[in-house]
């Protein structure tokens, strides 16, 4: 619940939510998403190297959320310099 | 099994225990401060890590020897099940970018050093923030006991200590001497020791898992034929319980458990004290964040480390204890200087996460109970000497804990631990986040999911144990098999929004919050510049 300072403190009030945390927020869920729905990935085949796709799939993933979680920080990280700068925002199109 | 001592081994295993002895105490002098008799720089290392300190702390510390043992336990015994670390370790990340900066951010502005200092802080309640502070105590310390399990585990294949028949003090003097050196180095040089160490015990560590994915393979006929035989192992029937041991993949039955576990454990994981210790240890919210990015690999080794299991059964390992497994799969599979190695990374891979475990309940202790409830005007230098002796008690305990109480109990308190700790996830990200919550509202949910949670664990039994047999049992409402903690953390939820709205209705009055809306954002350097 906002509280009536809140307001006041950060007084040049910036949308929060905008494009850029949109996409940084769904590179965030995307793991959970592909990690919980279990039933998709529960199989053997195909196999890759003679590992199992329940192993292989699960440790690709590894590799894809880093490089979901590696967007993130890039992308949160330029709308904050670019808030820094005192530009309205960071430059991202998506 | 060899019999005997396996000499070559231990010397190397000596040899590796010394180094980081050495290092231990040197640590003291490492970054040293003007003013050390401070708990920031006993506990939280000055608050000065970068990127890559912390990338071996926190890779050190949460990746324990007890992950080493167990994760490849679990798959050797039941197959698929055991993975879920893998899923379990790809969810963290994505939950660390998203909160850790914050506590980062407003406990660098008032000097919070553990997260029951943030709740009482945020919500003005000493209550709140004891609860906080018992459920992190009592969830750590059997985490330390695990720890000396996984030592014992090293020091039984290598044929010193263990064993039953030789009297207990000849059988523990090896782990009595390891921690008696642990306990002093900690008490001298805090959290530097762990994080110096944690370099040696991650590079070794690294080099034995490399070695043995690609080595062991080699010499059992490559992936192919070792699936093959575990698939054979897991189809034939356990006479305990009439099923099949295990499955390569989770059936359609076993998948909510899988999910649940993995999910409730990812939230849990940053709720210990130990984990929040190595992250508050760092220099700027940007080292977390950037960390997020990095720590992964870690996740990619955990996940070699699991298939090692699958290599236990192909190699035709067979033990009654199954945290033996991998051990043993080393010791004959590697040339004997190489095994030892492989065992001094497992046991310097205890040493770390012990040495910071034991310094975050001792950080709890004393300014949760010494400071808030006995001495109130505790100066710095009164905090950390109490801290330093908490370290060694909360060590003595897990060491007791361990040589008088059966492996077992310490494993079924370490699963309760699970279950607590996520209890108090409401009272800490939910701070971080929003002031919506009352005080006596997440005490009340906390509660309720303490006390669901210990009466659900107690109830499940397995074909070896009457009470505390497993972490998963039926979900109300749902029906599915689910893990308990993720039940207990959604009943808290429940009762905690819904007392929330009572409250509010009541108008019961709230706690003082001293902080403010830009304390969750700010680095370090411009104080106030950067907002998240």
């Amino acid at each position: 619940m906002p509280e009536p300072h809140q307001r006041q403190r950060t007084a040049p009030v910036r949308a929060a939510v905008t494009p850029t945390r949109v996409v940084a927020g769904l590179c965030l869920l995307a793991p959970f998403v592909a990690m919980l729905w279990v039933g998709s990935y529960a199989r053997i085949e195909p196999k890759f190297a003679g590992i199992p796709f329940f192993y292989w799939y699960q440790m690709l993933w590894v590799g894809i959320s880093t490089a979901l979680t590696a967007t993130a920080y890039v992308l949160v990280r330029r709308e904050q310099r670019g808030r820094v700068a005192g530009r309205p925002e960071g430059g991202e199109r998506e | 099994m060899k019999d005997g001592v396996n000499g070559v081994a231990l010397a190397v295993c000596i040899f590796f225990f010394a180094a980081v002895t050495v290092m231990g105490f040197l640590a003291a002098r490492w970054r040293k401060a003007a003013d050390a008799d401070t708990l920031d720089e006993w506990g939280l290392g000055g608050r000065s890590f970068g990127t890559w300190v912390t990338w071996f702390l926190l890779g050190g510390d949460l990746y324990t020897a007890y992950t080493f043992v167990a994760v490849p336990a679990a798959v050797y015994a039941a197959g698929a099940a055991g993975f879920f670390a893998v899923p379990y370790t790809i969810l963290v990340y994505p939950l660390i970018f998203t909160f850790l900066p914050r506590l980062w951010s407003v406990s660098h502005r008032h000097g919070y050093v553990t997260t029951s200092d943030f709740v009482r802080g945020r919500f003005g309640s000493k209550g709140l923030s004891l609860a906080v502070a018992l459920t992190g105590i009592l969830a750590t310390m059997p985490y330390i006991a695990l720890q000396l399990v996984g030592i014992q585990a090293v020091l039984d294949v290598m044929g010193v200590g263990g064993g039953e028949s030789t009297n207990w003090f000849v059988k523990d003097l090896p782990l009595l001497i390891a921690f008696g050196v642990l306990a002093a180095y900690t008490y001298s040089s805090g959290l530097r020791a762990p994080a110096l160490i944690a370099f040696v015990k991650d590079a070794l560590i690294y080099i034995v898992i490399a070695v043995a994915i690609i080595y062991i393979p080699i010499r059992l006929g490559g992936f192919g034929e070792i699936f093959a035989k575990a698939g054979d192992a897991f189809a034939q029937t356990n006479p305990d319980t009439g099923e099949p041991r295990g499955a390569l993949a989770p059936g359609e039955g076993a998948q909510w458990a899988y999910a649940t576990l993995a999910f409730g454990s990812a939230l849990a994981l940053f709720m210990y004290p130990h984990s929040i210790t190595a992250t508050l240890s760092s220099r700027s919210r940007e080292v977390i964040r950037r960390n997020t990015t990095i720590l992964p690999l870690y996740s990619l080794m955990l996940g070699m480390l699991a298939l090692l299991g699958f290599m236990a059964i192909a190699a035709g390992i067979t033990v009654d204890n199954g945290q033996l497994a991998i051990p043993q799969l080393f010791e004959n599979m590697f040339p004997d200087w190489f095994a030892g190695v492989a065992f001094a990374a497992i046991g310097i891979g205890a040493l770390v996460p012990a040495a910071i475990m034991s310094i975050a309940a001792a950080n709890l202790f004393t300014r949760n109970i010494y400071k808030d409830f006995l001495k109130p005007d505790a100066t710095p230098a009164q905090e950390t000497r109490v801290s330093k002796l908490a370290s060694l008690l909360v060590k003595v305990g897990a060491l007791v804990f361990v040589l008088t109480m059966d492996k077992t109990v310490a494993i079924n308190f370490q699963l309760l631990g699970g279950i607590w700790i996520l209890q108090t996830f409401p009272a800490l990200v939910g701070g971080l986040f929003t002031r919506w919550f009352h005080r006596w509202a997440l005490l009340g949910g906390w509660a309720v999911g303490m006390a669901y949670g210990t009466i659900a664990a107690y109830h499940v039994a397995s074909p070896t144990q009457k009470h505390f047999g497993g972490s998963s049992d039926t979900i109300p409402l749902i029906g599915e098999t689910g893990y308990i903690g993720l039940t207990a953390f959604a009943l808290n939820l429940l009762v905690t929004v819904v007392l929330t709205v009572v409250l509010r209705a009541l108008r019961a009055p709230d706690g003082d919050d001293e902080t403010s809306p830009g304390d969750y954002t700010a680095d370090a350097p411009r104080p106030g510049a950067a907002r998240a």
